[in-house]
């Protein structure tokens, strides 16, 4: 009772190659940037795109097997399907896009009212809000009881307001309906809210498949790190002193790290192991660097202060205290544990 | 100012004389004579006939060609629109050597006992072969203009290629194919070199309304007048009709001459 996808595709300068089983009950998200390969993973299990190479089972059911000759149309295919901006039919009303997967003649009625379009149901798509299309979108893909939820950028048609509250929705609909589902974004965000374990594109191959915390504890590469959300700085190892290495940015500044490494180097820092201060502080920290703040930027209860090459996430509430403004100089202080070194 | 004046006028003048030569009056009773009555007949027979033929077969070509990507698709609408520039003696002489007694399917069609020149499948077979262009090119258009997403989605909501064709693709594409099968149709009724040449201009039989215009020219001038202005009014109704379609549908380019590049999904 699982999603088994394995397929190899040439796209236009590389071959997405993929390995991935999703078992009932779980979100697997890919994230990566646009042109990564993640719709085609999405196209590959629907049956919109025959791959190269490649095996599709969904719930034991074989539905591509290229060595086989095996190519279940996508119209018999057990797969609930979000696109893209929704692809809801222009022609037809809220009621007519629900009714159209559902089977002939049933009542979509309690299927409207389960994800509070009931009222909408004669409503024109375009009269919708973003947040009602991908509830329509929804209703439409479950009508006919999928085995598989396969979700493309389903949170990035919304605006910054209804996106929160969206994706507690849809967190929660996923958690209720066990379903495997694949869900694929550009945003490690929504992905480490949504899924279970998340996997990190690039060039059509997954190169690092985890739990968010693990992807963050333990990226495998410098764009893993970077992806997830690190200050990825390139620098060149100097020295390494009682298992501490030191490296010379390429801007000029050095710091520490535990990892042990060697020549050309790149180093991730997660923003929230960086603090600030305005005074150089004597403590347990090897890392010190003092430079002018560049930018300070409030995003909810959290401000990102930019201070040199470095990037710190503070609350609100500190960066206020500091009284922090672009131009004055403070001080970035992290453990040397919480810089990670990547050979380059 | 002074030139879109002088534009206007100039385009508009012949237009206004046709209907200010004689009275209405005379005009209106001009339609009564036989050759107009009988031209009347054998256009709207044979444009008829034409039209549902365009329609009917022309429609799952230009869905297939929709379907088909980079150079096999530029061919095909390349193909397609080659009618559309052919100058109409052109058409009529091919026609002639394809279909005419002593043409290419000629032998085959006799055998068959057809004889097909100069008589009214001639005058379909003309304006068919002139007017479709118009209907294919637009219909090819707005067939790739639909988002690719939702044919897409129809399937994977369990419709088969017929259902996606008729519920998603036919609908989302019916201004277009309206707004072509009306170009098409004043087309038709235009049409004069290729059914003169292909299917001559016997009164009763193959001459239509345009062809009549010809022929009264020399026997009646009210008569020629008097069909020119009710070509005028049609020809006005199909363009107000294509303009209020295309409007109602805001920016579907259905009047543009040449079908552009289809936009890719990645």
């Amino acid at each position: 009772m699982a999603l088994r996808v394995r397929f190899s595709h040439p796209l236009r300068s590389f071959a997405a190659t993929i390995d991935l089983t999703v078992e009932r009950g779980q979100t697997v998200a890919l994230v990566g940037p646009s042109g990564a390969g993640k719709t085609t993973i999405l196209r590959v299990i629907s049956g919109l795109l025959r791959p190269a190479v490649g095996l599709v089972a969904i719930d034991d059911e074989v539905v591509l097997d290229t060595a086989r000759g095996i190519d279940v149309a996508p119209e018999y295919r057990r797969v609930g399907y979000l696109f893209q901006e929704y692809a809801l039919f222009p022609h037809l009303d809220v009621a007519g896009n629900v009714r159209f997967g559902a089977r002939r003649g049933e009542d979509v009625q309690p299927l409207l009212d389960r994800f509070r379009i009931g009222e909408l149901a004669r409503a024109r798509v375009s009269e919708l809000s973003g947040g009602e299309r991908q509830r329509v979108a929804l209703a439409r893909a479950l009508g006919r009881d999928p085995a598989v939820l396969l979700l493309d950028e389903p949170l990035s048609a919304l605006d910054a307001h209804t996106r929160a509250g969206v994706r507690a929705e849809l967190r929660e609909l996923l958690d209720t309906l066990g379903l495997p589902a694949v869900l694929v974004t550009h945003d490690f965000e929504d992905a480490a809210t949504l899924a279970h374990r998340v996997g990190v594109l690039s060039e059509g191959r997954v190169l690092q498949l985890g739990t968010p915390t693990e992807l963050v504890a333990l990226p495998s590469d410098a764009f893993v790190a970077s992806f997830t959300g690190a200050t990825v700085l390139p620098g060149q190892v100097v020295e390494t002193r009682s298992g501490l290495t030191r490296v010379a940015l390429d801007g000029g500044v050095s710091l520490w790290s535990s990892d042990s490494a060697s020549g050309p180097v790149n180093v991730a820092v997660y923003p929230w192991d960086v603090s600030v201060g305005t005074n150089l502080p004597d403590d347990s920290r090897l890392n010190h660097l003092s430079a002018a703040v560049v930018s300070v930027a409030q995003a909810g209860n959290r401000t990102r202060v930019r201070i040199g090459p470095i990037v710190a996430e503070i609350t609100a509430a500190s960066a206020e205290r500091l009284e922090l403004t672009p131009g004055i100089v403070a001080v970035a202080s992290f453990k040397a544990t919480a810089a990670r070194v990547f050979p380059r | 100012m002074l030139a879109t004046g002088a534009v206007l006028l100039f385009l508009l003048l012949p237009i206004a004389a046709v209907f200010l030569r004689v009275p209405p009056r005379d005009l209106v009773s001009a339609l009564g004579t036989t050759a107009a009555r009988d031209a009347l007949r054998v256009t709207a027979e044979t444009i008829a006939v034409s039209m549902v033929a365009i329609l009917v077969v022309g429609t799952p070509a230009a869905y297939w060609i929709s379907g088909r990507r980079g150079a096999l698709r530029d061919a095909l609408v390349t193909l397609v629109e080659l009618p559309l520039v052919l100058p109409p003696a052109v058409a009529g002489i091919g026609l002639l050597v394809a279909f005419g007694r002593a043409g290419l399917l000629g032998g085959t069609l006799d055998a068959l006992g057809v004889d097909i020149a100069f008589t009214k499948v001639a005058v379909v077979l003309a304006v068919t072969f002139v007017a479709s262009p118009f209907f294919l090119r637009t219909a090819i258009a707005s067939f790739e203009s639909v988002d690719p997403a939702l044919p897409a989605a129809a399937r994977t909501l369990g419709a088969r290629r017929g259902r996606v064709f008729f519920r998603v693709m036919l609908p989302l594409a019916r201004g277009g194919l309206g707004a072509g099968a009306a170009l098409a149709f004043a087309r038709g009724l235009g049409e004069f070199g290729a059914t003169i040449m292909f299917a001559g201009s016997l009164q009763g039989v193959t001459q239509t309304l345009s062809l009549a215009i010809y022929e009264q020219f020399d026997v009646d001038f009210d008569v020629a007048l008097a069909i020119s202005s009710l070509l005028i009014l049609l020809s006005a109704l199909v363009l107000l009709s294509v303009k209020l379609t295309t409007r109602w549908r805001s920016g579907s380019a259905s009047l543009t001459l040449f079908a552009a590049s289809p936009r890719r999904s990645t």
